[in-house]
């Protein structure tokens, strides 16, 4: 079968990506890792989809491609809002 | 091959669910969830349900960790700590090693994968299978199953989505007004991503097609993966994907709070309402034959209808969920 | 004919596969946040592109070819913007990239990994 040295490749990123989230050290190093587990996820659905002879199913991949990246935003939204707290409570003391 | 895949994956699985247990930052909490929602799509897909899976994607990718972040923001980053007596915990511990005892105990009595001797197998799957096409006239089953035959379940589905956003709603607050901040401060935490030019840009363009698959899976569901539940979630990350982006303040301009709410109750309204008119006309609750002259014209209607119903409501209570934790930030 | 494009595409999965692995390889050895991101998100450009590619020659002229097509689209614009936002919250809450510090090559401890 053509589609299991990439899917095993892709099944092995995934463990080390885990195991980048899991070590951390900081909270950055956890997003990357989320943010690579979704692309991988969506490449893993994308080949399977092919491999079970299921195209029509590329919707799943096409679902985490378009909404993946708003987890991401969100982060940066949150960091950047408790900097602005963090900011205004120093200087209100 | 598909089966050591799985395997592979749901080992995965257990290593994240214990770290997500053991992690007493509530951050990598939330990150960890991401993952364990990313398995357990492919693990879905894998096992052949892809509606399932579409939904866990559709929920799990954009909404969830939204959501989680947005809950995080009112509480501190790490869990309180909890002191256990040693009594307590080695009930604990008993209690869990008896249930999962028990669980193994009954796993030993389940059917192989796929046995097509099964018990889900032998009552009423072949009946659904067998009666689709004729009755309904859809390709995808799990829509006739989940629209027509057990309709009813599916409006129950809809009233847990109702009761759950006007639970989130009634505890956040939906009349809270911003208290008073200095103006600058003010400014700076409406203004949100809006300076950040590169995903400002992207954002704009990935709105719309987000919407427009939204729209496909909405509308599509009878025939591919899709229906209601799946179209509302991607259509709600969309809008929050905008309300991230343009500041809370503008995407509450673009659905005002009362065109929410008359968003969360009109879906399901609508739902119900298919199933009265089915009763005015002659016909039994949510039984959409009766909708139309030919039944299975009655049946596409019904279907569409009650779909559209459940895509409203989800978008409605979900973003209503989004403004109420951001709102709730900002103070 | 047909097994040619077989071989095509097994080549660019193949292809594509090892992007994707070495990527993995990076994230977890590279020392510090900025190298790792290095690391992911140009494998996270390359690797999707090949697998994509040799995807798309096994589907054929199809729907699923042009829904191939939107997800490289997808992926392609989405990855930079995921990869932008992380680059910025981490430098905007003072993480620092690591140093080398002596000629030993040893880094400094993983930035200031505070927040």
């Amino acid at each position: 079968m053509i589609f299991y040295p990439v899917l095993f490749a892709l099944i092995a990123t995934m463990a080390l990506a885990l195991a980048r989230a899991l070590l951390g050290p900081s909270l950055y190093d956890r997003v990357l890792a989320v943010n690579m587990f979704g692309t991988k996820t969506v490449l893993f659905l994308a080949v399977t989809a092919f491999m079970l002879g299921r195209p029509d199913f590329l919707d799943l991949a096409l679902a985490y491609a378009a909404i993946n990246f708003i987890g991401v935003l969100a982060v940066l939204q949150f960091f950047q809002s408790r900097e602005i707290r963090q900011r205004y409570e120093r200087q209100g003391r | 091959m598909t089966l050591i895949f799985g395997v592979f994956l749901l080992i995965l699985l257990v290593i994240v669910a214990l770290a997500i247990v053991r992690s007493e930052d509530l951050f990598a909490a939330v990150m960890l969830s991401g993952i364990f929602s990313l398995l357990m799509a492919v693990n879905f897909f894998l096992l052949d349900a892809a509606d399932v899976a579409l939904t866990e994607a559709a929920v799990g990718a954009g909404v969830a960790t939204v959501l989680f972040l947005g809950a995080l923001a009112l509480t501190g980053k790490e869990e309180a700590r909890h002191t256990v007596s040693p009594g307590g915990r080695w009930l604990a511990l008993g209690v869990s090693f008896a249930t999962a005892s028990l669980l193994f105990y009954a796993s030993l009595e389940n059917p192989h994968i796929g046995d097509g001797s099964a018990p889900v197998h032998q009552h009423v799957a072949p009946w659904y299978l067998a009666n689709t096409l004729p009755l309904i006239d859809i390709p995808n089953v799990v829509t006739a199953v989940l629209g027509s035959f057990r309709g009813f379940d599916t409006l129950g589905e809809v009233f847990v989505v109702f009761t759950a956003g006007i639970g989130v709603m009634s505890i956040l607050g939906v009349r809270h007004s911003l208290v008073e901040l200095s103006g600058a401060e003010l400014d700076a935490r409406q203004r949100s991503l809006r300076h950040h030019l590169i995903p400002r840009i992207v954002g704009r363009g990935m709105v719309p097609l987000i919407m427009l698959f939204a729209l496909y899976v909405q509308f599509h569901g009878e025939y591919s993966p899709g229906g209601g539940f799946q179209a509302g979630a991607i259509a709600a990350a969309a809008i929050i994907l905008y309300s991230l982006l343009e500041g809370d303040d503008r995407g509450r301009e673009l659905l005002p709070e009362w065109l929410l709410r008359l968003m969360v109750a009109g879906g399901a309204l609508l739902y119900g309402g298919v199933g009265l008119a089915c009763v005015l006309l002659g016909g039994n609750f949510l039984d959409y034959s009766v909708l139309a002259t030919v039944p299975s014209a009655g049946q596409h209607l019904g279907l569409l209808l009650i779909e559209l119903g459940v895509g409203i409501t989800v978008t409605g209570v979900l973003i209503s969920v989004f403004h109420a934790f951001a709102r709730r930030a900002s103070r | 004919m047909a097994s040619v494009i077989d071989m095509i595409s097994f080549a660019l999965l193949a292809a594509g596969g090892f992007c994707v692995f070495v990527g993995g390889v990076g994230v977890l050895r590279l020392p510090d946040l900025y190298t790792r991101m290095h690391a992911a998100s140009i494998t996270d450009t390359a690797g999707p592109l090949l697998v994509l590619a040799g995807l798309a020659l096994q589907a054929g002229w199809s729907l699923a070819l042009f829904k191939l097509a939107v997800i490289l689209v997808f992926l392609a614009v989405t990855a930079p913007t995921a990869a932008y936002a992380l680059g910025n919250a981490a430098l905007v809450s003072g993480y620092r990239p690591a140093v080398v510090s002596d000629e030993s090559g040893a880094t400094d401890s993983e930035g200031e990994g505070h927040a």
